[in-house]
């Protein structure tokens, strides 16, 4: 089967349109024989059940459907984006803890506790996840909250839309979860390379799984991009131009930009592969004409834009909190835009570093060598923007800005791994090597996801009216950052010998250590993320103490601490004129006084059940695709169409708070500032 | 060919001393571990080694002073360390704009020239001017030849001139030039021997190249850094360095084996497997390389080459007069038509 290359079994093809109602689906699909995975599911079912129960008791089925779910204020969508990031942390970083344990005890003669068919589903998972369920959702859901109220809007371009976008993201995000107790998960590495991912190579359920699932989550990642620019070139409060824009709507600006530009190339490469395995084309094979490296290209197009669409943000959230922190404006400001901007453009030219030993040739290989060392220039005049803002300022060191701090101490470090890793010879001896690993480990934690946090808990009175635990933040503080290095210096060590990566077990034992002390940096994450947890747990235990009473509890700068904590449904109770960089703070410097009569009613968009129903619809049309269920598939494409256009004739679709209601949610707010000032 | 001088090597008493101590340091820290890729014996990876060095001494330059800057600023301007420097209004300087774009540009044009110089000299697909930095290529030095196929889940070894072939075992004459030609049969691979040089892609239906040398004798390994499924793990292969006598007392030892790698050895050879020992083959049929970079080892399999070519000469027929057969390339040219381009700038 596989030297000829034909046919390789059971195929779309074979089934006929009704012969067989499940599809491929059988008992078999189902891990009976495997008890981590009941064990699993039986926890999983019994924490459904809790929830369910829960929720029956206390009543809360209408409430959760019409606060929350249906919901389409941007603030609550951001924090329903949020909670699927934490969530899906949870899953991608068990996927960590059982292949380090899996690595740490694997050499010799010893094949380790995992199954190297579990080991590979475990990488793949984890890093799929990873990036699209839990790094996309979380910066999207930051940049859905805050950056409406920091220009000055009261929603987004397309508050519909929005809703869609999260429905969908959680869709893909459960069709990959069934994949764990149903079939199972792609085999291929997070980026799911041809050849490995075609039909030939990988017959089962996996890989149609991982594209599914991501090819309905990127329609929503699409949708909110385009949503987001939109609303930042268009409900600009005024006076506010563009480079009177707080640095963090700079940076969702050009990680939204990033990410219309690209999201098509992955959904375009994803879809080829679709063809290829469900149509029989030969796009990426080795037969008939077929490229693989075309795919690598074409997902590299995307992958690596990808990752400055998370770093941006990352970026503008330590600007936020450096600002806010030292009691200074910005250092830089301008040279902070353009920076960005040109990191924006620049990462469009470099995605061949990903593969410069797969022989383009020297001088292709130079070009995208020194394109990639030339995005460390406008990073680095980043770096020093923010040294040079904490300079003679006055700083407090607050939880977020301790990460802001770790960042500066991790990040670089990853940094400059990547420029070595830029230089086309070096990458020779080092590519998809552990030190490779490490590297991307180290720009992604270090970078993105200390920003996350950092973000999550400067902005999370904001959202909530109350702060989040102290004691238990520095406990999730100091196990991520004291984790990080512990787990992966080892792996970098490792990578310069020269241990490659995806490695289900190694021979030579001497290399055991590493591993092992790799195992506790992840255990020690491990305390970091249920610090985490349990510092939302208990800010909510304490949440009378931890109150915002102010809306202003860290004295910030930009506009949405100008509003109460958490902000009314309309954030605005009249739109706020901007004159000066820092918008907020400019209105407290120069005495603004907050009105409290001539309230006007507000228009505000109604809830919608569409986007659940279009968003289940293509959990079910993924899961038919999956299985050649075809009746279901069928069903559900039309379903979704049909949906979409009874939508469109919805015509009860806003109302109008009025201003008498205003008026009383203004004057509580009154009453709150007088007592908390 | 002029006198190589890499980019790399040391010009004075005193670059050699810094360089060595560059690379000392860490050996020390790190002694006691098989640093293949720190401490290897092949010439390319040698250099190669070297550029990550200079790469991250130069680029230390700013990281060492930043993190520096970031804890002293830390500390000194905490809120009531220092009341009296805190200038709310300090938020902009040219100079320091001018400072920190200008330092890191510099460094990274200075990196920039240091990579695209090197980046040619140390291209996969350039024949080696050199044999170590001490040891010129005698002028009529011939690159020994190896036909390497990667398979699900083992490496093949053709040594065409010798008329032998290995699986998962790489026997090398030490201070000889290396020229490999690489493809595989089903999946993307690196051929990747650490102590040797960096590593190249191994692709189904293209041919790429690696130009490389071993310096001192040994026994390594080898292996795929390219997830390819189950089998991946233990797609490895011994590399053995060994002096010109040894290499030929090896060669005999192969050819007196007695198994003979034929078309339907090939193909069986071919089938998924795990795991895979060492094995011998004392002869190898004819242009069973070529045929694999071609896809068609496989009787009655068509090869790519030549369906480029008829389809090349159908197109030419449509639009004009058919050019004559001779000049159209088969497969039996050195190089088939979608492989790799020379690296040669």
């Amino acid at each position: 089967m596989w030297a000829a290359g034909l046919n390789p079994g059971p195929t779309m093809l074979d089934q006929g349109f009704l012969k067989a109602p499940l599809g491929r689906l059988s008992l078999d699909s189902l891990p009976l024989h495997e008890p981590i995975l009941i064990g699993t599911f039986i926890g999983v079912a019994v924490l459904g059940l809790v929830v369910v129960a829960a929720l029956t008791w206390l009543g809360r089925w209408g409430w959760l459907w019409r606060e929350w779910l249906t919901s389409v204020d941007h603030k609550k969508i951001g924090i329903m984006y949020v909670i699927l990031g934490i969530i899906m942390l949870l899953r991608g970083f068990s996927d960590a803890l059982m292949m380090r344990a899996q690595q740490a005890v694997a050499f010799g003669a010893n094949q380790g506790y995992l199954p190297a068919s579990h080991y590979d589903q475990i990488f793949t998972a984890h890093g799929t996840i990873m990036i699209f369920f839990v790094a996309i959702p979380l910066v999207v859901g930051i940049i859905n909250f805050v950056m409406p109220l920091q220009i000055g809007a009261r929603d987004v371009a397309f508050p519909y839309l929005n809703n869609l976008s999260f429905w969908l993201t959680a869709s893909g995000a459960v069709l990959t979860m069934i994949s764990l107790f149903v079939g199972e998960f792609a085999r291929t590495g997070w980026l799911s390379y041809a050849p490995l991912a075609e039909l030939q190579y990988s017959p089962d359920s996996g890989v149609d799984y991982y594209l599914w699932s991501l090819e309905i989550a990127g329609v929503g990642t699409t949708l909110s991009a385009i949503n987001m620019v939109a609303t930042i070139i268009k409900m600009r409060a005024p006076g506010m131009t563009l480079m009177k824009m707080p640095v963090f709507t700079w940076t969702a600006l050009c990680s939204n930009i990033l990410a219309i530009a690209i999201f098509p190339a992955l959904t375009a490469a994803f879809f080829l592969l679709i063809l290829d395995r469900y149509a029989g084309t030969q796009f990426f094979t080795n037969e008939l004409g077929g490229s693989p490296m075309m795919y690598w290209n074409m997902v590299w197009i995307w992958g690596h834009p990808e990752v400055y669409v998370l770093i941006l943000p990352a970026f503008g959230i330590y600007s936020e909190i450096t600002s806010t922190f030292t009691g200074k404006r910005l250092f830089g400001y301008s040279s902070m835009v353009y920076a960005t901007v040109v990191i924006t453009l620049l990462s469009y030219l470099v995605w061949l570093h990903h593969f410069f030993t797969m022989g383009s040739g020297a001088s292709v290989n130079s070009f995208f060598g020194i394109a990639t060392m030339i995005i460390a220039i406008p990073t680095g005049a980043k770096v020093f923007n923010w040294l040079f803002t904490m300079y003679r300022g006055e700083i407090r060191f607050e939880l977020p800005m301790m990460w802001v701090v770790a960042f500066m101490l991790t990040f670089v470090v990853g940094g400059m791994t990547g420029v070595l890793l830029a230089v086309p010879p070096a990458d020779f001896v080092l590519h998809n090597s552990l030190f490779l690993v490490a590297h991307f480990h180290n720009t992604i934690i270090g970078g993105v996801v200390f920003g996350l946090f950092a973000g999550m808990t400067y902005w999370f009175p904001k959202a909530f009216g109350f702060r989040m635990d102290e004691f238990w933040g520095k406990v999730a503080f100091w196990g991520w950052v004291v984790g990080y290095w512990v787990a992966w210096t080892p792996i970098y060590i490792v990578g310069l010998m020269g241990v490659p990566r995806r490695v289900h077990h190694l021979d030579d034992v001497s290399l055991r250590p590493y591993f092992v002390v790799a195992a506790i940096g992840a255990v020690i994450i491990l305390i970091g993320i249920l610090g985490f947890v349990m510092s939302i747990v208990m800010g909510i235990v304490k949440r009378k103490a931890l109150a915002d009473v102010t809306g202003d509890p860290w004295n910030a700068r930009t506009l949405e601490w100008s509003t109460s904590s958490p902000p009314p449904a309309y954030n605005f109770a009249f739109q706020p004129v901007v004159h000066d960089l820092d918008a907020w703070h400019d209105m407290k410097e120069n005495g603004y006084v907050r009105p409290t009569t001539g309230f006007n009613p507000v228009h505000m968009p109604r809830n919608t059940g569409i986007g659940i129903y279009v968003a289940a619809l293509s959990l079910t049309l993924g899961f038919g695709m999956v299985w050649y269920i075809w009746w279901l598939a069928a069903i559900s494409f039309v379903g979704i169409v049909l949906v979409s256009i009874l939508h469109t004739f919805n015509y009860r679709r806003d109302y109008f708070i009025p201003g008498h209601e205003i008026a009383v949610t203004e004057d509580a707010r009154t009453r709150s500032l007088a007592t908390g000032a | 060919m002029p006198p190589y001088r890499s980019a790399m090597t040391p010009r004075t008493p005193l670059a050699h001393w810094a360089r060595s101590a560059l690379v000392a340091v860490p050996l020390i820290l790190l002694s006691g571990c098989k640093m293949v890729v720190m401490d290897p014996t092949g010439d390319i990876a040698i250099q190669e080694r070297n550029l990550i060095l200079v790469a991250t001494g130069m680029m230390l330059l700013v990281i060492l002073p930043v993190m520096a800057l970031t804890v002293i600023f830390a500390l000194r301007y905490r809120k009531g360390r220092n009341p009296k420097a805190y200038d709310p209004h300090f938020t902009h300087s040219t100079r320091i704009e001018l400072v920190v774009w200008t330092i890191p540009l510099l460094i990274i044009a200075c990196l920039g020239v240091i990579t695209w110089t090197s980046t040619h000299l140390l291209d996969p697909f350039r024949p080696l001017d050199r044999i170590s930095a001490t040891k010129p290529l005698p002028k009529d030095m011939k690159p020994l030849d190896i036909q390497v196929v990667a398979m699900d889940w083992k490496w093949l070894f053709i040594y065409p001139e010798q008329g032998i072939a290995t699986v998962n075992e790489l026997e090398l004459p030490v201070d000889v030039p290396v020229r490999f030609s690489i493809t595989a049969t089903s999946q993307m691979n690196t051929f990747y021997a650490p102590t040797m040089a960096g590593m190249i892609y191994a692709m189904p239906g293209m041919k790429s190249m690696l130009h490389a040398v071993l310096n001192e004798p040994g026994d390594t390994w080898g292996y795929s850094g390219n997830y390819t499924g189950a089998g991946y793990s233990d797609m490895r292969f011994m590399l053995h360095g060994v002096d010109q006598a040894g290499f030929d007392a090896w060669v005999s030892k192969v050819r007196s084996s007695g198994e003979s790698l034929s078309t339907e050895r090939y193909l069986t050879l071919d089938e998924p497997s795990e795991k895979v020992p060492v094995m011998h083959f004392a002869t190898v049929e004819a242009d069973i390389f070529n045929r694999a970079v071609n896809r068609c080892v496989k009787p009655g399999t068509p090869c790519i080459a030549d369906v480029m070519a008829l389809d090349r000469a159908a197109d030419q027929g449509r639009h004009q007069a058919p050019r004559a057969a001779a000049s159209e390339a088969s497969m039996h040219d050195d190089m088939p038509h979608d492989a790799m381009p020379h690296g040669s700038p």
